[in-house]
């Protein structure tokens, strides 16, 4: 297993690696976090690192960043000797790292946050606002960044405060810069972006190490691909040379079966949701689909297209204007989410974390929780023996890997985490399932996992809507693809014909200015059916 | 701290052990708690020979009633992550009530009780309204409900105590003897008050979205349960808590004080926070609120009777609060 970097710290070119890792190994009580660990990275390239959770990737980071220090083995930087003890020293010698969870404050500026704690001053004590800004402008207009220094953070999306992230580890002078997950938040669009601010980053001496589970974008920006598993290395590839099964089969140790579309048509079954002309005051406008019994319908669009808002405003989260919702036939009145919960809808959210689970409680009490009055009490009382019996079952239906149903939340890792909520609805028996994002921060091997269930799922006869920013996964998946932009929706595809051009296209519609075109697309595309969601029939 | 090294190790890779612990560790927290009080009994003990007999253990569980009636309650409060200000002033007023029912319209004793105490449930189910359904913060909604209950108490009394002093069995209800030994029954209902509470917050439906609540609300509303109505419900049971405490105070003073509440509140969330609930929800236990509150009476009592002053007692206690809430976060941390 493996292919041996020749111990060398030099190139090819003769000249040194900007980092070379050699030999690294790290302990925590009882765990071998990292064995043996080796990784080369060459001035002026991108250098993906892969693997599942767990698999040493965020170890690694922090030995680099001096936030852990080593057991065994050695880092050389351009060849040198390098012995992190500090956060604080690896950005002295110009190592930056971008975490997955942002450290920003939201309500400070732009300017402020990239010079949080090297503000220029005026005096001793006063700070000097102008000179700030000027200099979070210039760095601002070098990285060709669409954001103004004034701005407060807290305003912008996910994908700007990222950048405000990139542009606070550049103002450093960074030569080496480290991106953990870098595009989990962000849609095909802002990647691009993304891909374009790093692209420009790199110059003859500088490296990114850049650490991703959206294996499809690696291809794009990774000039080659390191793999480790179980804390070990297994592999490099130039990735012209490679496959990205190759990649996978790599991460996980086993082949991946790979492109399993859904099973059948489902035009025939039963409409079981209906909703129309659903408006918020927000964003929504108009919005209308339909969802059938046994169906994966997928919802593409954008970030920020409206389509989280839509689940929301179906759930009863948010509160809407207009429109109506029907279950089977007869419309209901949801005010929150109790009352989605009483028609059996549930919403799995994309932040597992904040809107999911109770993250410092056991895998019982969650997956208990929705359905807790209605199956698990009898005269207020709590039968824990009932409630503990079904936890148990789905540990084991659904394979969560935990030691116990007593086991914290936090402790699970992402897809074991995703599949506790969806245990907690199908607990609750709920007919109608919304993920919002199910595969998010979740690595290759438990996503193949989570589309299994979900076809399981709808094979079983539950209605899912699925909300997705990777097109790969919605196309892969869904029945029908519902294309949201701007809060409305610009077109309803069948996935035989839709290809991610498609997707793309009606998501990048601006209904507002251009109704017309969208009308005329709606009709000389093959792949629309005609469900009357398109705004050529709306308008 | 010595654990240091473990503090920062990723969460994945303490799967197996902490499993194991979590059962144990919730046992070991309250078991410290409890070794404190130990070892704050065994100190006051040896310090002064007027401590440890029967009269004085009897005096300190005695002066327990209050405070721990009203830690009960804001026990429940605080692990949805709330506060509840008013349950000190609230206790006067419903103190208050009960002697106007009583004393002044001569509704029978057992009434007069009823009345109190559904009173301090009404001044539950106004903060919870105003908390759950105007989402005004917990701590400024019962922040105004205390200089409410403050005034209308002193309203309602014209600012003058009222006396008991021919409703004895108003009086007993407190100092009296239930089972002939010398024993006062104030203890037994704090007792009968705290198991009933621990049953409801560890066994219930009400108990368990009282901790959901407090660990995520966000998350518990979005999974079905009706947060808004469980959190009236939360703060009108803290209320009926308030209004046991009215009826508590005023019968073992034989009269209704309208504006000695002010101060109990945030001894009672002292007692409630040295017994481990964290304030910032979703943990605690009705076990640690007791012992919470026998460590503040036992302290309060100890230093009383090695003549410290009573400025000295407030700082000392203070310092109890600091320590504690501390020892509990590093115990937190460590494990």
């Amino acid at each position: 297993m493996g292919d041996a970097i020749p111990a060398a710290r030099t190139a090819a070119g003769g000249l040194p690696l900007l980092l070379h890792v050699q030999g690294v190994s790290k302990g925590f009580p009882g765990v071998k976090a990292l064995e043996d660990m080796q990784l080369d990275l060459h001035a002026g390239e991108v250098l993906a690192l892969v693997g599942e959770n767990g698999a040493g990737k965020s170890t690694l980071m922090k030995l680099l960043t001096g936030v852990y220090t080593v057991d065994e083995g050695e880092f050389f930087l351009n060849g040198e000797p390098y012995e992190p003890v500090s956060p604080k020293q690896a950005q002295d010698l110009g190592i930056s790292i971008i975490h997955q969870e942002f450290n920003l404050m939201a309500d400070l500026t732009v300017a402020q946050n990239i010079f949080i704690g090297r503000e220029p001053r005026g005096s001793r004590f006063f700070l000097n606002e102008r000179r700030l800004n000027a200099q979070a402008g210039e760095l601002i207009e070098r990285l060709h960044l669409p954001l103004r220094p004034k701005q407060l953070v807290g305003s912008l999306t996910v994908a700007k405060q990222q950048m405000v992230e990139i542009a606070k580890a550049l103002s450093y002078d960074a030569k080496l810069l480290i991106m953990d997950e870098p595009t989990a938040a962000l849609n095909d669009a802002e990647v691009e972006v993304l891909h374009d601010l790093i692209r420009r980053f790199v110059r003859p001496d500088t490296g990114v190490v850049y650490i991703s589970h959206r294996i499809d974008e690696l291809r794009r920006i990774a000039d080659r691909i390191t793999v480790m598993r179980d804390g070990r290395y297994v592999g490099t590839r130039e990735t012209p040379e490679t496959t990205m099964k190759e990649v996978i089969s790599m991460m996980v140790g086993r082949d991946i079966s790979g492109e399993a579309k859904p099973v059948g048509a489902r035009a025939d079954r039963e409409v079981l949701l209906e909703v129309s002309g659903l408006s918020t005051k927000a964003l929504l406008k108009d919005v209308t689909f339909e969802l059938r019994k046994g169906e994966i319908l997928g919802f593409a669009g954008l970030m920020g297209a409206g389509r989280t808002e839509v689940a929301r405003a179906v759930v009863g989260a948010d509160k809407i204007n207009a429109g109506t919702i029907r279950l089977r036939g007869r419309e209901i009145q949801i005010h929150n989410p109790a009352d989605a919960a009483k028609h059996r809808i549930g919403y799995l959210s994309e932040d597992r974390k904040q809107f999911g689970l109770l993250i410092e409680q056991e895998v019982n009490a969650n997956i208990g929780l929705s359905a807790l009055r209605e199956r698990f009490q009898s005269y207020g009382f709590v039968k824990d023996k009932a409630m503990r019996a079904t936890s148990e079952e789905y540990v084991g239906t659904l394979s969560i890997k935990t030691p116990s149903v007593a086991q914290t939340v936090k402790n699970l890792s992402g897809g074991n985490q995703q599949k506790v909520v969806i245990a907690k609805w199908l607990a609750k028996d709920c007919d109608i399932l919304i993920f919002d994002e199910p595969t998010r921060g979740i690595d290759v091997g438990a996503k193949e996992e989570i589309y299994r269930l979900l076809n399981e799922l709808a094979q079983q006869g539950k209605s899912i809507i699925m909300i997705s920013s990777e097109l790969p996964e919605i196309l892969r998946m869904a029945h029908r693809i519902v294309v949201m932009s701007e809060g409305r929706v610009t077109g309803t595809l069948d996935s035989d014909g839709a290809t991610q051009e498609t997707v793309m296209h009606y998501a990048t519609l601006r209904p507002d200015e251009h109704p017309e075109d969208a009308a005329e697309i709606g009709l000389t595309e093959p792949a629309l059916s005609g469900t009357g969601t398109t705004n050529s029939e709306e308008t | 701290m010595t654990a240091s090294a473990a503090i920062g190790e990723p969460q994945e890779q303490r799967t197996g052990v902490k499993a194991a612990a979590t059962g144990l560790k919730d046992r070991l927290q309250q078991f410290l708690a409890f070794a404190s009080l130990i070892t704050i009994f065994v100190f006051f003990s040896i310090a002064s020979s007027n401590f440890l007999n029967y009269s004085n253990v009897t005096a300190i569980l005695f002066s327990t009633v209050v405070i721990g009636t009203l830690a009960l309650g804001t026990t429940f409060v605080i692990i949805t992550g709330g506060i509840d200000l008013s349950i000190g002033t609230g206790m006067s007023l419903c103190a208050v009530i009960s002697g106007v029912l009583i004393v002044k319209t001569g509704v029978p004793v057992l009434l007069g009780v009823i009345g109190a105490v559904l009173f301090g449930g009404l001044i539950g189910l106004v903060n919870g309204f105003n908390v759950a359904v105007l989402k005004i913060p917990p701590f400024i909604a019962t922040l105004a409900m205390m200089l409410v209950a403050q005034g209308l108490a002193l309203v309602l009394s014209h600012s003058t105590p009222i006396y008991f002093s021919k409703s004895p069995s108003y009086t007993s209800i407190s100092t009296g003897h239930l089972f002939g030994v010398n024993f006062p029954n104030a203890v037994l209902v704090l007792a009968v008050a705290a198991v009933v509470s621990a049953v409801m917050l560890n066994k219930t439906v009400l108990g368990r979205y009282t901790y959901s609540i407090g660990s995520n609300e966000e998350a518990t509303a979005l999974s079905g349960i009706s947060t808004r109505r469980w959190k009236i419900i939360i703060y009108t049971l803290a209320g009926l808590f308030i209004g046991l405490a009215g009826v508590m105070i005023s019968a073992r003073l034989a009269s209704a004080q309208p504006g000695t509440g002010m101060g109990y509140e945030l001894q009672a969330i002292a007692a409630v926070v040295i017994g481990g609930t964290s304030l910032s929800g979703g943990k605690g236990s009705i076990v640690g609120t007791v012992i919470g509150a026998l460590i503040i009476s036992t302290l309060n009592n100890g230093l009383q009777i090695m003549s410290i002053a009573q400025e000295w007692q407030n700082v000392i206690l203070g310092i109890v609060i600091l320590v504690a809430v501390y020892a509990d976060m590093a115990r937190k941390r460590a494990v």
